[in-house]
């Protein structure tokens, strides 16, 4: 499903995060709209995960203006709390929570946040684990999943708060390679779906075929963005050029 | 040693009721001091880090024995003379409660930060990114974490408490060593009675140990 131009689900002006005195984004200014794939590259501490960290702040935003589907999330007045609810997000390392079972995992959030009563949220836990081939694992604990079952239960768990935008930070790269294939097929579904996605990767070929637009990030700046044609085939930036000879 | 138990066994076990009853009752309050500093220790806020750190310093820094004469000793002589119209006296097992709790409490506190931060930080950031809230995710999902690990120190803090208590035979209360001292007195047997006296410590901490480790062990369903 192609993107919706008329909408504007993610709003960034020159957002800026230092850590210390470690200038880590510069200066970031981009747009998401609904139903858009954004796919983000560029090598390791270019900024490309805390970028994606603040848009849901689980980093303080040192500077700027990030808009959120109409809510100003940077303004102290919102409740990112609430404003959470809305972004699923997805960690390289999974972040299950060990002390539950998979179903307790799928339905603390809905049920503690009041979202819906306890037999919805079961029966939407229980859907989303079978969208994501999982249906069986139910009664499992996270210790006892795969790396790749772990990924797609922690998609499941941000699924069932039924958000409008999902964050991937990494989704794949803790993970073995036979693995990889069935947490990026649950991703390209979810992307046929039309969900709003920002995806922080280096699966360039996952970019290539379901992103529709790709970033490349360098030193804290956007230094080149557009379709993955234009900048996975065509970059004209040096160092696009540069990093892609590297990683193809 | 026969004489001893038949005559004093009563008096001996009465004691050893009270040394549980100290223990006990300055192990609930450690818990509390130690949840509230531990988490005072472990959220984002350079204050309430400073004051948590600083109760756990001034507490650890001063010998339980000094602590307790504070308390039992100092603490109505500040109230009824320097500021004066006080008539306050604490009764040797309100003091020996407030010792143990206090420094307990420090200890527990250490335990519980230390427990905390040995949960992955990504626990805390997969429930806050769902919309949880610090203390919910706080109550949900790291603190069942961090108290597992908490569980082994603990037990070994609760051991250490239980001990303590003997200390407090120095602000008289009738606890198992300050009896013991007057049964030595009365009997002049100090071999019997302290021998006695070992072993009662020693078979109600292998007990507490030894159910502990079976909590422990239930407890640990599927963990890695």
């Amino acid at each position: 499903m192609a993107a919706n131009k008329d909408i504007t689900m993610i709003n960034v002006e020159h957002l800026k995060k230092c850590f210390g005195s470690l200038e880590v984004l510069k200066d970031i200014s981009t747009e998401v709209y609904k139903g858009e794939v954004v796919v983000v590259i560029g090598p390791s501490g270019s900024g490309k995960s805390t970028f994606l960290r603040c848009l849901n702040k689980l980093e303080t935003v040192t500077d700027g203006k990030i808009v959120i589907d109409e809510k100003e999330i940077t303004s102290k007045k919102v409740d990112i709390n609430k404003v959470r609810e809305n972004i699923g997000m997805v960690f390289q390392h999974f972040n299950l929570f060990n002390n539950m079972n998979i179903i307790d995992n799928l339905m603390l959030a809905p049920v503690m946040l009041g979202k819906c009563s306890k037999e919805e949220a079961l029966k939407r836990a229980k859907d989303m684990l079978k969208k994501v081939g999982l249906a069986d694992k139910e009664k499992s604990y996270p210790s006892q999943l795969s790396g790749g079952q772990k990924q797609r239960v922690a998609i499941a768990r941000a699924l069932c708060m039924n958000p409008d935008i999902m964050l991937f930070d990494e989704p794949t790269s803790a993970l073995d390679p036979e693995m990889v294939g069935e947490v990026l097929a649950v991703m390209k579904e979810l992307a046929a779906e039309g969900m709003t996605m920002v995806i922080v990767t280096h699966e360039m070929g996952f970019a290539r075929e379901v992103a529709d637009r790709v970033i490349f990030m360098d030193g804290g700046y956007i230094i080149e963005e557009g379709t993955p044609q234009e900048v996975l085939l065509n970059p004209k930036e040096a160092r696009t050029i540069d990093f892609l000879n590297k990683v193809l | 040693m026969f004489r001893i138990i038949t005559v004093y066994g009563g008096m001996l076990l009465e004691a050893l009721g009270r040394t549980l009853l100290l223990a006990l009752l300055g192990l609930f309050f450690a818990c509390i001091i130690g949840l509230i500093f531990g988490i005072l220790g472990v959220i984002k806020n350079r204050v309430c880090n400073v004051i948590a750190q600083i109760f756990v310093d001034v507490i650890r820094g001063v010998p339980m024995i000094v602590l307790a004469f504070f308390v039992y000793f100092g603490m109505p002589y500040f109230f009824n003379t320097i500021i004066g119209g006080f008539n306050v006296s604490l009764p040797a097992l309100h003091a020996g409660t407030i010792c143990l709790a206090l420094n307990c409490g420090a200890y527990m506190a250490e335990i519980i930060r230390a427990g905390i931060l040995s949960v992955d930080p990504g626990q805390m950031e997969a429930a806050r990114s769902l919309g949880l809230s610090y203390s919910q995710a706080m109550r949900k999902v790291v603190l069942p974490q961090a108290i597992k690990t908490m569980i082994p120190t603990f037990i070994n803090q609760f051991i250490i408490t239980l001990k303590d208590t003997s200390i407090l035979s120095v602000i008289g209360f009738p606890e198992l060593v300050n009896t013991a001292k007057n049964v030595q007195a009365n009997t002049f047997m100090s071999f019997q009675t302290w021998a006695i006296v070992g072993i009662m410590y020693l078979i109600v901490i292998t007990v507490l140990s030894r159910s502990a480790k079976v909590v422990e062990r239930r407890l640990n369903v599927g963990r890695e």
